[in-house]
């Protein structure tokens, strides 16, 4: 059989995105980011190095946080995804961290700030009350150019105290 | 940049997963992904098929059974990092761990993809050689274990056939209160080292070492032990001096060299750092305490 005609190979698919179920059939070889993107149509996921370096696709898979660069579509099937779509609350108000990113310029050109804010809503859950040092650690799977870090990190520590003002004392949950 | 074409299998059991790649021609298997992915997508390889081992939840485990702990291929390293019972019966895991790549790719990689792929300067196969650990071993013509130090048969390629996957790894778990560190140096944290070091290391109450097994990653094409330093260590309540006369002897070791640092650097790391990684072990509270 000639190349023509074996590929493209597909495959049918179930996940959410955001909360919205999808039922697509998706190349075998596409990557989740590619899907999200081309397919699904949320391009909120940017893809910078797609070899897992730069964290800019980083989405959560299952609440877990997951360079999607580095998965197949195929390998999302059944699971959940949240992209930075779907951080804010269903009647469009503002993550935490959306709200102390914007206040505390957290972002210049915005191209890394996806994959961060995903990461951190994950870290954020995990480790409700995180130290500067832990915060920076958190951010090292994550490339930022424009800012030099500084106003991510004192974001996400405003963000964690504004979560935490939220959840009202009630304490972190780890799956 | 896009994966290459190519055909897409996801067997539900270890038995499909075997079946499938003694048929096959120039199959991948794909654990975790975070580094067969990248290599797909730089086209790197190019493979006509790609097993995926993502469904097959008998590989993905931590027991202890007959005095062994036991690690399925297809254990996230997360799972690694959080496991109470390796937290508690060998913390140099977790001390490794937190310094394999970044939260988001320890959410998906694998300790059986990250001893197959076999990067020289990789903390997991340089933890699994220090526990003086077993490779469990599947294929087309049964089962068989592979010690640790057998393992890697050259650079980047471990010593198992094309029609054989790793299912398991074990070991036996150093007594309570055995010592551990793990120390390396990266230029930034979460990069791939340049040079890692693991000890493991069982001292008396007065300081006197017992046993201690080092194992350095980056400095060969696999893991390397460090008799010459362990023989110097056992029996003895090193002091500052005698221990770096012990970790002097890392020099002696063959080192490669390639566009991150020369061998003399490598060298040099490796004597610096098993020094500090010792001292951080004789420093350490040990397994099963309360810190």
């Amino acid at each position: 059989m000639s190349v023509e005609q074996e590929f493209p190979e597909l495959r049918p698919v179930v996940f959410t995105v955001n909360g919205e179920r999808y039922e697509i059939d998706v190349e075998t070889r596409m990557t989740l980011a590619d899907c999200i993107r081309h397919q699904i149509g949320k391009t909120g996921t940017h893809l910078g190095c797609e070899h897992g370096v730069c964290g800019a696709c980083t989405v959560l898979v299952d609440g877990r946080s997951a360079r999607s660069c580095l998965m197949l579509a195929v390998q999302a099937n059944g699971a959940e995804i949240t992209t930075i779509e779907g951080i804010a609350s269903e009647n469009g108000e503002w993550h935490p961290l959306q709200h102390a990113f914007h206040e505390h310029h957290a972002l210049q050109c915005g191209f890394c700030t996806a994959g961060i804010m995903t990461s951190m809503v994950e870290f954020l859950r995990e480790n409700p009350d995180p130290n500067e040092e832990e915060v920076r650690e958190a951010l090292s799977g994550n490339i930022c150019r424009c800012t030099g870090y500084q106003g991510i990190v004192t974001a996400v520590l405003d963000a964690a105290g504004r979560l935490r003002a939220v959840s009202d004392g009630v304490g972190s949950r780890r799956e | 940049m896009k994966p290459p074409p190519f055909h897409y299998h996801d067997p539900g059991t270890v038995e499909e997963a075997v079946a499938l790649i003694g048929s096959l021609e120039n199959a991948k298997l794909l654990a975790g992904g975070q580094s067969l992915m990248p290599m797909l997508n730089m086209r790197y390889v190019l493979p006509d098929h790609i097993v995926d081992l993502n469904r097959i939840t008998g590989l993905s485990h931590i027991d202890e059974t007959d005095g062994r702990i036991v690690i399925g291929a297809m254990t996230r390293q997360r799972e690694i990092e959080h496991s109470d019972l390796l937290q508690q019966r060998c913390p140099l895991f977790r001390k490794a761990l937190l310094q394999v790549g970044h939260r988001q790719t320890r959410n998906r990689g694998t300790i059986g993809g990250s001893l197959c792929h076999l990067d020289p300067a990789a903390e997991l196969p340089a933890v699994l050689t220090a526990l003086q650990a077993t490779v469990h071993v599947v294929g087309a013509h049964g089962a068989r274990d592979i010690a640790i130090a057998d393992f890697p048969a050259f650079y980047m390629t471990p010593a198992i056939e094309f029609d054989e996957l790793v299912s398991a790894v074990s070991f036996s778990p150093w007594p309570i209160g055995h010592k551990s560190a793990f120390v390396e140096f990266a230029r930034r944290p979460g990069d791939f080292a340049i040079v890692g070091v693991a000890a493991l290391m069982d001292a008396a109450d007065n300081g006197m070492i017992h046993r201690a097994t080092i194992s350095l990653s980056g400095v060969g094409a696999a893991p390397v032990r460090c008799t010459a330093t362990e023989e110097q260590l056992i029996g003895t309540k090193p002091d500052e001096i005698s221990l770096r006369v012990a970790a002097e002897t890392c020099r002696e070791l063959d080192a490669m060299e390639d566009v991150h640092a020369s061998p003399s650097y490598r060298q040099h790391l490796a004597v610096e750092l098993v020094s500090r990684a010792v001292q951080a072990a004789l420093d350490d509270a040990g397994a099963g305490s309360t810190s």
